[in-house]
């Protein structure tokens, strides 16, 4: 049976993630070396996660050089990248880019947006295009297009910003909305993850 | 693009549901695991606990409860009640909240709004505006403890100020149309709207289809409703086809 981690970046419980995907809520060093699959949920501020994730970056990123799936939500995509507006810390760095503040648009973005997928993914399987996923979040990232596998367009005080709603690079994703709290479309998002 | 939010609310007394008129009267009304499951089921967009128990002592209750509904509701949700400290709030979200709003104690010490944002992010952190129109200024004053004390803080400034200190969201509710179903209460909530940049969540009123229209229409981000989705008046998918007829944008 495969081995998934979850881990813990920052203040959130994540039993419903578990209780999506199975495996185990830990930290530990020894977890994540055996891993086959890892999740990083993060519930907090971007210099609380990296607090709580840079100690294991080293881990993590064999994980990731071995071609083992990861899954970052929210904070935890945002951690892929190197820096953050929102506070000191550096992330995993694992892509290249930037977390920047949402600008003259009502922050935060919370509540269900529509996500336009722009490039085939398997953890878009079996998801119609243009589904509704929940957001709450201030800041978003910016990469190169060759990462970006689905936009979100968001609306406010009469101006439309499109953002980069998630990410790919071979078996590493990235999403900003929350799967975990998106009902039946996010706990299938979650099962493609689980079942690559 | 973002769709407008109906959130049911949830009043939890040691650990059931109940429902109270204009913040009285209170009556049972169902088991909260059991109640949340069936508005997840139903379409609701986010679902909000607040806790009503008074004492101390029994916030324990709080923590299973929160703790036995998120490893079951795959939606959001939103705890408060009765928090005090950033200890508090931090405990709540550990037990699986996705956000927690604070009422009484934001107004009590407002540093409180600043000081949690730092710790479970901006976002996270809900403002919760019990407000009452004074009938001779006809302004609208915060009420703490529940709506039972007044207070001298106009409700427009407050949520201003709400917002400054990093507050990520307000729900907003007006004691003069709270459980009486004849509408919310669009003076106040656009108000509010207008003078923050932040989402605003309204509250009390909510009797029929119309009552959203109208509330969405003066610019509400989200609808909070209790009565008509306890005592099954509407279900949210039936409210969310009737919305999206006259062209609001929802779920579905």
């Amino acid at each position: 049976m495969q081995k998934i981690v979850i881990l813990n970046g920052g203040v959130g419980n994540f039993s419903n993630v578990q209780k999506a995907v199975g495996g185990i809520i830990s930290n530990e060093i020894n977890d994540i070396r055996t891993a086959d699959k890892i999740i990083l949920p993060g519930v907090g501020s971007f210099g609380i996660v990296s607090n709580n994730i840079i100690p294991l970056k080293d881990y993590i990123l064999e994980h990731i050089d071995k071609n083992k799936p990861f899954l970052g939500i929210c904070l935890g995509m945002q951690l892929l990248f190197e820096s953050s507006e929102e506070d000191e810390g550096t992330g995993l760095s694992y892509l290249p880019g930037k977390v920047v503040k949402f600008k003259n648009m009502k922050v935060p973005h919370i509540g269900w947006n529509s996500v336009e997928f722009s490039k085939d993914s398997p953890i878009f399987r079996g998801i119609e295009n243009g589904s509704f996923f929940y957001f709450v979040h201030s800041y978003y990232i910016t990469t190169e297009d060759q990462y970006i596998i689905s936009y979100t367009e968001y609306e406010s005080r009469g101006k439309t910003y499109k953002f980069t709603s998630s990410v790919q690079k071979e078996n590493v994703f990235g999403v900003q909305f929350h799967p975990e709290k998106s009902g039946e479309k996010g706990i299938k998002l979650l099962e493609n993850f689980k079942n690559l | 693009m973002l769709t407008k939010r109906i959130v049911a609310a949830l009043d939890i007394k040691e650990g059931r549901v109940v429902k109270g008129v204009q913040f009285e009267n209170i009556q049972d009304a169902g088991d909260p695991v059991q109640l949340a499951k069936k508005y997840e089921k139903d379409g609701v967009d986010e679902i909000v606990f607040l806790d009503i128990t008074a004492s101390k002592e029994k916030r324990n209750i709080l923590k299973n409860l929160v703790e036995e509904v998120a490893k079951e509701l795959f939606i959001p949700f939103t705890v408060g009640g009765g928090l005090k400290t950033v200890e508090q709030m931090v405990e709540i979200i550990k037990c699986g909240a996705d956000k927690v709003f604070i009422n009484t104690a934001a107004v009590e010490n407002p540093n409180l709004i600043k000081e949690s944002s730092k710790i479970i992010g901006s976002s996270n952190v809900v403002v919760a505006i019990d407000a009452k129109k004074d009938v001779e200024s006809e302004k609208y004053y915060v009420y703490t403890h529940g709506g039972s004390k007044k207070t001298d803080l106009e409700a427009v400034e407050w949520a201003r100020k709400c917002q400054d200190l990093g507050a990520g969201e307000l729900l907003v509710t007006s004691m003069n149309t709270d459980g009486v179903k004849k509408g919310y209460d669009l003076n106040l909530t656009k108000q509010i709207v207008d003078a923050v940049e932040i989402p605003v969540i309204a509250s009390g009123g909510a009797g029929e289809v119309k009552d959203f229209i109208d509330v969405f229409q003066i610019g509400a981000d989200a609808a909070l409703a209790a009565s008509i989705f306890h005592y099954g008046i509407y279900t949210t998918k039936d409210l969310k086809i009737q919305l999206k007829k006259v062209g609001i944008n929802v779920r579905l």
